[in-house]
């Protein structure tokens, strides 16, 4: 690990001000990613701006048609809370270890749009809004690639808005070196409409599958899932699996996720 | 049976400092004065090193020195320790392996340069420093591309990249045999190459004695005696005197900790450089890129059989990689290891076996946990298994059929070995009951309505451990004997200190053999220590590996335990006033018979000490006798284990959901610790058969480098095991014992790819490679389905 300069803001504002003050400042959340990545000398930033000690910045909170969760919330404070829906905090209970939902951050996940990472396909299979220092994003307009996302310089996720599904069900097939999504697919029915994302699987990153979403629009079952197609291009392929794999893979996951949700 | 005698499950001493950290390991050593090195790793497979701009390191903060190849070229290379002749009686190819790369670099991870510097991140901070000219060269991987005549050479030296291209047996006589063959069927099996992974790295200290002039290596090592010996007198050309080698708690090895590596030669050498003693511990990654990696070989074999399915002759032709340098032992692990078990526990009269060892641009290969025995096993298995689909016959009935009877034993196979002991018959119907056999087809049916393929597999193994016979292996040719010392020093109160060879790095030496001692002293194990792996401590030892512990470590300690027992009943006798032949010693008491004398061995171990009523004109005065043990034979643990899997055909996820093992090995000290490296066993050999593989690109990257990617088996991956012994004894060694150490990994992955294909079998899949992973099981049955698509 390279040397850095290390702040520990008690507030966003202070956050902000720290980040703009290294010429390579970085935000570290629960530093799951980040803190292997230093240490492996792949990064090397000038300041490493804590955000554990921004109080604001941890919490779930039920406003009713949606619930609000706090950037700097850990998976298993998400996964134990009764205001999070099921799905979502299903998802929440299943991503890693004990060790890493103990650290690690809904903020941290988002922020980062690792392509195997579970938020993401919560974000938008859920239609979340992503709540920063400075505005709010629809998850739609958020996730713009691998590791890319619609932030700017300086912004901070603060909070993510989760509307409330009537039925909703993540299904995750692990990678089974890393356990991280090989092929993780999120299907959720909010005010009548249906939304399907999936994750683990595009090159890009997370993506909604809008031909199974149509699909179930009409006839919510497993089986409208087989009439639908899922397109290959556009898929990762590695020593796990090929692209040709994850598209079955997606059509396995997507049926299972909607018998779940029955 | 006392309770902590032989066949006590007497929980392991050594656990406590282990459980509450307080072991030794070595990166809990921290020397006066201690600097670090960080050794600077090529990240090409193969390239010239056209020059090494070090000024730049050399002058960084707290750097001490930096060495590259140029410095340590006129040292010996890391030495190999068993020759290998090819057909033709000419000896293999054996290429310097140099300490640091000298011109070239031949494999990812090769080391290039060492820094040493106060601490180390400074010494890694220097290493970006270093300007290395690399000129990249083709890299070859690929072991049939290696030895096609156009494919890069790894070493100018090894024409065609071969190392060696051996036989044993005579194919034209096996060919005979074939000839009459009412069937003759034929595999292709691959044994993935596999990462080690223990869980502590690799490390080393190096450090000099200005004084004395005697050197220090504190090592992670399974053997520091066998180090000592190839460091000094290969390597860095130090007298044992002078030279003192140290492996302290180590936390696994699995065989990649018994070869001597570069890193222990390189802080050795330049401790007195610096003038300060030097640490190395090896990070996760590095781990990945410089232990001898496991297996790796190529395999075509066909079986003859009669028209009643009676083995008639085998031909077996294995492409064996040794990576980019010979490590210690990789060139006996394909050829004396492996060839030699291709009889199975079969009664096969004919069997010939080619292999060519081959040189490529990756990470050297040697024995790991099994050796040889695992890629023996799993072609025969996969073989037997496979005869019986295709003739029809049951799996269970071809195994009866062709086993060796056990009433034929002493058996001398076809491929050199002689087997002492063993009851196939015994370990196959004990399983065959623990696993329910007889309620496979209802379990099978209930998983079907379940959407579940449900499979059954099987393999009946023996092994050869123990290693090994000093004359044998040394007519094979192994550059060492295979004895084990063993020294027993009674202190003056009855207290006793061991001094043994063997060395435990998570087998429980502290333990079992402690037991021994009690059984045979009849004092408690508390008054019991047990001290390895230090050479200034140790006579001598050969060190752990090849399950040779207890059958070689555990009879030396026997046979000196008998030299102590034997002078003690001479003290009693001239201190009782007794006939020695009327001296019983019996739970730790000497009495002479038809008397109410009696004498403790304790007071018997004083009277050696403060001998004012002793006889002197017989002995000297002292308890303390040192023993060497050659072992006569190996030995043949040999057993039976039955898989049951679930396959999830939408996925091709497969869930082990039983796993059976019933093992012959031998007279069991300790059951609880024997049942221990039973299930760790097993848990290696479902990691080989269903999630690990190491892989490399074409360019010699190595894709699998970190856990990441590299699949190790976790408890979920794993289900409860039901595992039981049966017991034939060793005829060679008087405790009656085997091995138990290398079993669960020898015996289990054919049963699990076994059960894997029964289970597939109904969808039309014939073949599947390990690991059997989600995807590969989804592609097989892809291809099955549309047989035209798969070509």
């Amino acid at each position: 690990m390279h040397d850095f300069q290390y702040h520990k803001p008690s507030s966003v504002a202070d956050a902000v001000a720290a980040l703009g003050s290294g010429e390579d400042a970085t935000l570290v959340a629960g530093g799951m990613t980040l803190i292997p990545t230093l240490k492996q000398r792949l990064a090397a930033p000038s300041d490493l701006v804590d955000l554990s000690g921004v109080a604001d910045l941890v919490g779930v909170r039920d406003k009713g048609d949606h619930v609000e969760i706090g950037a700097m919330t850990t998976h298993a404070a998400v996964a134990a809370s009764p205001d999070v829906p099921g799905c979502l905090a299903e998802l929440a209970g299943n991503i890693g270890d004990a060790q890493v939902r103990n650290r690690g951050t809904i903020g941290g996940s988002v922020a980062n749009n690792d392509p195997t990472a579970c938020y993401p396909s919560a974000c938008l299979a859920l239609n979340a809004t992503i709540v920063t220092n400075s505005r709010e994003i629809a998850a739609d307009d958020y996730f713009t690639g691998m590791f890319e996302t619609a932030l700017e310089e300086g912004e901070i996720i603060t909070a993510i808005r989760f509307p409330k599904p009537e039925a909703g069900k993540y299904m995750k097939f692990e990678n089974p070196a890393s356990r991280y999504a090989l092929v993780g697919v999120f299907v959720a029915k909010t005010g009548g409409q249906v939304r399907v994302a999936v994750t683990g699987a595009g090159q890009d990153g997370v993506f909604r599958a809008t031909d199974i979403e149509s699909a179930l629009s009409s006839n919510f079952s497993p089986d409208a899932v087989d009439s639908s197609t899922i397109d290959v291009d556009g898929l990762n392929g590695d020593i796990h699996a090929s692209a040709e794999y994850r598209q079955h893979l997606i059509g396995v996951m997507a049926k299972r996720a909607v018998a779940a949700c029955a | 049976m006392s309770e902590t005698g032989i066949g006590a499950s007497v929980k392991r001493k050594e656990d406590k400092r282990f459980l509450t950290g307080q072991g030794n390991y070595l990166h809990d050593i921290e020397r006066p004065n201690q600097s670090y090195a960080y050794i600077l790793r090529s990240p090409m497979a193969h390239a010239k090193i056209n020059g090494i701009d070090t000024a730049a390191a050399a002058a960084a903060p707290g750097v001490l020195a930096v060495f590259t190849g140029a410095d340590t070229a006129e040292l010996g290379g890391i030495p190999c320790g068993w020759g290998v002749n090819n057909k033709d009686g000419s000896p293999m190819a054996e290429p310097k392996h140099p300490m640091l790369a000298e011109g070239k670099v031949r494999h990812v991870g090769d080391q290039v340069a060492v820094v040493i510097a106060e601490t180390y991140e400074q010494a890694k901070d220097a290493a970006e420093l270093i300007d290395v000219d690399y000129e990249e060269l083709p890299a070859v991987v690929d072991m049939v591309k290696a030895i096609s005549g156009d494919g890069p050479l790894v070493h100018d030296e090894a024409a065609d990249n071969l190392c060696y291209d051996w036989e044993l047996g005579d194919e034209a006589e096996v060919n005979q045999a074939f000839d009459g063959a009412a069937h003759v069927v034929s595999i292709d099996v691959t044994n993935n190459r596999l990462v080690p992974n223990a869980m502590e790295p690799r490390a080393a200290i190096g450090e000099y004695d200005k004084a004395t002039g005697e050197y220090t290596l504190y090592t992670t090592s399974q053997n520091p005696h066998v180090i000592r010996l190839l460091m000094g007198a290969f390597v860095l050309g130090l007298p044992e005197h002078k030279l003192r080698v140290v492996a302290p708690d180590v936390g696994g090895g699995f065989g990649s900790k018994i070869y001597h590596y570069a890193e222990e030669a390189i802080v050795t050498w330049a401790a007195p450089k610096v003038g300060r003693p030097i640490k190395w511990v090896a990070e996760r990654t590095e781990s990945f890129m410089s232990d001898a990696h496991g297996r790796d070989h190529i395999t075509h074999a066909d079986l003859a059989l009669d028209a009643e399915g009676k083995f008639l002759g085998l031909k077996v032709y294995t492409k064996a990689n040794m990576g980019a340098y010979l490590s210690t032992f990789s060139t006996c692990v394909p050829t004396y290891l492996h060839s030699t078990l291709l009889a199975g526990v079969y009664t096969t009269p004919k069997i010939y076996s080619e292999v060519k060892a081959i040189f490529t641009n990756t990470v050297p290969v040697d024995a790991y946990r099994g050796a040889g025995r695992p890629e023996a096993t799993y072609l025969l298995e996969r073989l037997v298994s496979k005869a019986a689909w295709e003739l029809g016959i049951d799996q269970v009935e071809i195994r009866r059929k062709n086993f060796i009877p056990k009433d034929a034993f002493p058996y001398q196979t076809p491929v050199a070995l002689q087997y002492d002991s063993g009851d196939y018959d015994a370990t196959l119907d004990k399983a065959l009951e623990l696993a329910d056999y007889a309620g496979f087809p209802a379990r099978k049916a209930e998983a079907a309505q379940r959407g579940k393929l449900r499979g059954i597999g099987f393999s009946t193994y023996v092994e050869a451990c123990g290693i090994a016979p000093s004359a044998v292996v040394g007519s094979l040719g192994a550059r060492a004997g295979l004895f084990e010392s063993a020294n027993v020093r009674v202190h003056p109160t009855g207290s006793v200190s061991i001094f043994t060879g063997s060395h435990s790095h998570g087998q429980g030496h502290e333990t079992t053999f402690a037991q021994l001692v009690s059984e045979t002293l009849g004092i408690p194990l508390d008054n019991i220590d047990i001290v390895h792996g230090d050479t200034n401590k140790v006579a001598f030892g050969m060190g752990t590996y090849g399950s040779r512990s207890l059958a070689v470590g555990g009879e030396a300690i026997m046979k000196a335990l008998g030299k102590v027992t034997d002078k003690a009943k001479k003290i009693a006798a001239h201190i009782m006033e007794a006939s020695e032949a009327d001296i019983e010693f019996k739970d730790g008491k000497f009495t002479v018979a038809g008397t109410d004398k009696e004498m403790a061995f304790g007071e018997i171990a004083l009277a050696a000490y403060v001998p004012h009523n002793f006889p002197h004109d017989q002995l000297e005065p002292g308890l303390e006798e040192q023993a060497f043990y050659d072992p006569m034979n190996f030995t043949y643990p040999g057993g039976c284990h039955i898989c049951e899997v679930e396959v999830d055909p939408d996925t091709g996820v497969v869930e082990v959901v039983g796993m059976t093992a019933v093992d012959d090995v031998g007279r069991v000290i300790n059951p609880m610790i024997v049942e221990g490296q039973i299930h760790g066993g097993l848990a290696q050999g479902i990691g080989q058969a269903l999630l690990e593989a190491c892989v490399y690109d074409e360019d010699g990257q190595l894709v699998t480098g970190s856990y990441m990617d590299y699949c190790m088996p976790r408890a979920d991956d794993l289900p409860d095991f039901k595992a039981a012994t049966t017991e034939t004894l060793c005829a060679h060694n008087s405790l009656g014992v085997k091995g138990c150490g290398e079993v669960g990994a020898i015996g289990s992955p054919p049963s699990v790819i076994n059960a894997v294909l029964d289970a597939l079998r109904d969808r039309g899949v014939s073949d599947i490679a390990m690991p059997a992973t989600p995807q590969a099981v989804w592609k097989a049955l892809k291809a099955a389905e549309t047989p035209m698509a798969a070509e």
